[in-house]
């Protein structure tokens, strides 16, 4: 679009000399919001985040058990310096720089496999948002199996040409090493060496901030859906030499936050699958794409290769349906044709792409998780079976806790349940009111299943609900990964595994209220026997004994017909 | 003492022993029914209601029905078990036991030692004790029981023979000679005697300041009447008062009563034939020769005293209609029909006191005279 300068109509000389490549900072910073970067607190928790994501994802790909060390150090009134350490396999040394300092680079968005990263945007982008904002560079420590040292490294992203600028490049005698705390955050038992891990470091503008949207809840959450991770969380804050402090009988908050959340199961995640794309989930442009980069020499067999799902015969029938000759080079199909053939492929019925690529938290898993950050008195969980959307196999999985309230922050009878809402095991902690998941909470109707639930809300109660949803694709509404799209299919989704943790709450609801009903009524019983019996003395002149056996016999003859209404 | 002879129509008189006895005995029952029977225990009430009620007419007053509540210990009766277990240990114990008498707010009180089983509130306690009066067939005076409120005040051509609570002497007391003051009806009655040979009726008057004039001018004298303060609906002790005194006398008695609803279907029809809530002791407690006097609705016109009635309220309104509904007693006459659908239609009641409108003493000087002359009374 061309914009009209102050005097005449622009030329397209004068248009062409304003007309230049955009930066990857000034996008960046143009849409900081739309990477979660857009306030000083959410920054904290996005570079965390992505941090955690990648190390987890490592790890598992790694085949080993995780062990994560996330340390916030507040630097300066606005900054912070965060540093998550894992445990993985490491990185080599010249992917060091392109992982850490080139926007838009990694393994993850080439493929269709679960995992917690998608793009490629996330820790990158956290290092840029760190230079930017303070001008540091990002610092990384890694040291891969067998390695007899580990590189230090300090990179930046040169923002002109999104490349990656190395500023310092040394070896290191360094091991990852994490150190357990106890409930009250003191050092308990041995400090856990790995031999191999990487750390990354990075100083940002941020603001630090308890509550639901907090890193300390980001971790807290983690722990639960990952129990075979081991986390260990330390936030230290500047300590404000204020003289009035002293003279001030209140304690300030801490500036000190030392948690252990530790493994809870040993099992290691299966190792999702990587599947084809299914054509039913492809757009326009990216089948154009696909079809210009396929190593097929016929539209027929880029359509039986590099899709699932699509034999020989379909990929016939595709091409008779969208009029194109089946030995037509790929890469020669012009836009029309393209077009064409996407409508084909729309209207052609296919198998649904395989669901066993899926790598759920499991049920056991999630209970386990759930039992160890909650006191609680119920817990139930479900593992949908694996279904489709727009070509996408995804599983639900809903975890649900019944809390006992005076025992967990937050949670009362009066309060609305808190739903905690997870992608690929990463904890969702903004923008919960346009999730499909909370709008498929307040969609059932709990009050039958023994909950209240005002019009049009989530429902009452001390009641912690999980909700998971795994995919080779999760369809976030924006790039920050805050809310997932509210496709049909995945809403019934979420709608039935909700009400089947509805089901089992409401047979524990009821049960409890019964008991509760008759531990009341035996009480009431048993306060007001004595009383007939001591009458029944004192007009008949009973003696102890017979007064006794009045009780006895009539707290019996009760509580055998009353108790078990 | 065999009353049946003596005193014809009194309640049974039992002696405390006879009546511990007799608490005992249900004692027995449910103590039997839990240890040697294992069985839950149950208590069998008459039900104090006018739905259990009917006019007998032949005998003038409310007779009780057969219709019975029972009580069997469950979760929601336990407490009330306890509580009467309790209440019947008490009377046995420290009333008949130790000839002792108690009122209905001190058992309230007493209750407070009881623990979780305490009374929260008198009217539970005198529920239950209506529950017990009415389950052992012994009305509550019997059982040691005085009500709280005064009996009523009498005065004129009458005198009572009374005992000395000490020693069992004879009292006389002569109701001429009590100056402007009057006699208290004692909460027990059945040992009284009487000579009233001057009298030629009962009044029995609703307000204690009517009474007050009518004493005050020694209006007794003149129409040799024997004056009679019910203060509201008459007590049992003033009812079975009035009753011994026209039975043992021979003497018309003619209500005086405010004219409105609660005058007419609680104050008069209670002195009458009795109520629901005592059911099962109204043959005792009820006046049948008993006769309306006033004010009737007729009377606001006879009378002129438009002007001096007041607007029916809307409890008035339901009362009337209530009585119209389902009293049994107002049901058989068609007379009080009348006179109640009467002041519905007027939509006004009025006051004993009203006539102090023609003159303070209009009602000593013209309205009761006239009214005695005319002869005609509502039943």
């Amino acid at each position: 679009m061309a914009k009209r300068n102050g005097g005449g109509p622009a030329t397209a000389e004068s248009m062409a000399s304003k007309q230049r490549d955009i930066s990857v900072s000034e996008f960046f910073l143009k849409n900081r919001h739309l990477l979660g970067f857009d306030s000083p607190r959410r920054a904290l928790l996005t570079a965390v985040k992505e941090a955690v994501d990648n190390s987890l994802d490592a790890c598992e790909e790694g085949g080993i058990l995780p062990e994560i060390a996330v340390e916030l150090e507040q630097t300066a009134e606005t900054r912070f310096r965060v540093t998550i350490t894992d445990n993985g396999p490491g990185i080599v040394k010249n992917q060091i720089p392109k992982i850490f300092a080139k926007l838009l680079y990694g393994s993850k968005f080439h493929r269709l496999r679960m995992s917690r990263g998608q793009q490629g945007i996330g820790i990158s982008a956290a290092g840029m948002y760190g230079q930017l904002t303070t001008g540091a560079a990002t610092r990384i420590l890694s040291r891969i199996k067998g390695a007899q040292v580990a590189h230090a490294m300090s990179v930046q992203i040169d923002t002109r040409q999104n490349k990656p600028a190395i500023l310092s490049d040394t070896e290191q005698d360094w091991l990852p090493t994490f150190l357990p705390v106890n409930a009250e955050g003191q050092p308990e038992g041995d400090p856990v060496v790995s031999r191999h891990g990487t750390s990354v470091s990075i100083e940002m503008e941020a603001a630090y901030q308890r509550g639901r949207q907090s890193v300390d809840e980001f971790v807290k959450q983690c722990a639960i859906v990952n129990p075979h991770l081991s986390l260990h969380y330390r936030m230290t804050l500047i300590t404000k030499a204020d003289p009035k402090a002293k003279a001030d009988a209140t304690p300030a908050a801490p500036a000190t936050v030392c948690v252990t959340y530790h493994r809870a199961i040993k099992l290691m995640p299966k190792i999702p699958d990587e599947i084809l794309p299914h054509p039913h989930g492809v757009e326009l442009g990216m089948l154009m794409q696909m079809l210009k980069d396929t190593e097929s020499r016929t539209v027929r067999s880029a359509l039986s290769s590099d899709f699932s799902r699509v034999s020989a015969q379909t990929a016939l029938d595709i091409c008779e349906r969208a009029g194109i000759e089946p030995k037509t080079n790929p890469t020669r199909i012009a836009h029309q044709q393209s077009e064409a053939l996407y409508k084909a492929i729309q209207g052609t019925k296919l198998m649904r792409p395989p669901t066993d690529c899926l790598s759920p938290i499991g049920e056991a898993q999630i209970l386990a998780g759930l039992q160890k950050e909650l006191r609680a008195d119920f817990f139930t969980a479900v593992t949908r079976e694996p279904a489709v959307y727009r070509g996408n196999p995804f599983q639900i999985e809903i975890g649900l806790a019944y809390a006992r309230p005076q025992e967990n922050e937050g949670l009362g009878n009066e309060e609305p349940v808190r739903v905690m809402r997870f992608a690929n095991r990463v904890p969702l902690l903004y923008q919960g009111g346009a999730c499909a998941m909370t709008k498929a909470v307040v969609g059932v109707n709990w009050k039958s299943y023994g909950l209240a639930q005002p019009k049009d809300a989530l429902p009452l109660g001390p009641v912690v609900m999980l909700v998971h949803m795994a995919s080779v694709w999760v369809p976030f509404t924006s790039e920050s990964k805050d809310a997932i799209a509210g496709y049909a299919e995945i809403i019934d989704e979420l709608t039935l595994g909700l009400q089947e943790c509805g089901r089992r709450l409401s047979v524990f609801l009821h049960k409890r209220h019964h008991e509760l009903e008759a531990a009341r009524k035996r009480s009431y019983i048993e306060m007001y026997i004595p009383h007939l019996a001591l009458g029944l003395k004192d007009i008949l002149q009973l003696s102890d004994k017979e007064e006794d056996k009045v009780v006895t016999d009539l707290k019996k003859m009760l509580e055998k017909t009353h108790l078990d209404v | 003492m065999s009353k049946s002879t003596k005193i014809p129509n009194a309640p049974e008189i039992i002696s405390k022993k006879a009546a511990a006895q007799k608490i005992m005995a249900v004692a027995g029952e449910i103590h039997t029914d839990i240890v040697k029977k294992h069985r839950k225990p149950e208590m069998v009430f008459p039900i104090r209601s006018l739905q259990n009620v009917r006019f007998d007419v032949k005998r003038g007053h409310f007779e009780i029905l057969g219709k019975t509540a029972t009580r069997t210990l469950s979760y929601n009766t336990v407490k009330t078990f306890a509580q009467s277990m309790r209440l019947l240990a008490t009377t046995k114990n420290d009333l008949l036991d130790k000839d002792d008498i108690a009122g209905k707010r001190e058992v309230y009180y007493n209750s407070k030692s009881w623990g979780e089983c305490r009374f929260d509130e008198q009217p539970e306690s005198d529920t239950l004790l209506d529950d017990i009066e009415a389950m052992l067939a012994i009305n509550r005076e019997q059982l040691g029981y005085i009500p709280e409120e005064r009996g009523g005040d009498v005065t004129g051509p009458l005198v009572v023979i009374d005992q000395d609570p000490g020693n069992g002497k004879d009292i006389r007391i002569d109701c001429t000679k009590l100056g402007t003051g009057a006699w208290s009806i004692p909460s027990r009655v059945e040992h009284l005697r009487f000579e009233a040979g001057k009298a030629k009726f009962i009044l029995a008057i609703e307000t204690a300041s009517l009474f007050q004039r009518l004493v005050h001018h020694r209006y007794y004298e003149k129409a040799h009447c024997i004056l009679i303060s019910m203060s509201g609906v008459p007590t049992r002790a003033c009812r079975r008062f009035i009753r011994r005194l026209a039975d043992d006398q021979k003497l018309p008695v003619l209500a005086f009563t405010d004219g409105d609803p609660y005058g007419y279907c609680n104050i008069y029809r209670t002195l009458k034939v009795g109520s629901g809530q005592a059911a099962h002791i109204n043959r005792f407690f009820c006046v049948p020769q008993a006769h309306y006097l006033g004010v009737t609705p007729q009377d606001i016109a006879d009378y002129e005293l438009e002007d001096a009635t007041h607007p029916l309220e809307e409890a008035d309104i339901k009362r009337a209609k209530d009585a119209l509904k389902n009293d049994p007693f107002i049901q058989h006459h068609k007379e009080w029909q009348d006179a109640l659908n009467h002041m519905l239609k007027l939509g006004v009641r009025v006051e004993q006191q009203a006539f102090a409108k023609h003159g303070l003493n209009f009602v000593l000087d013209t309205y009761l005279p006239d009214k005695l002359k005319k002869n005609k009374y509502l039943p």
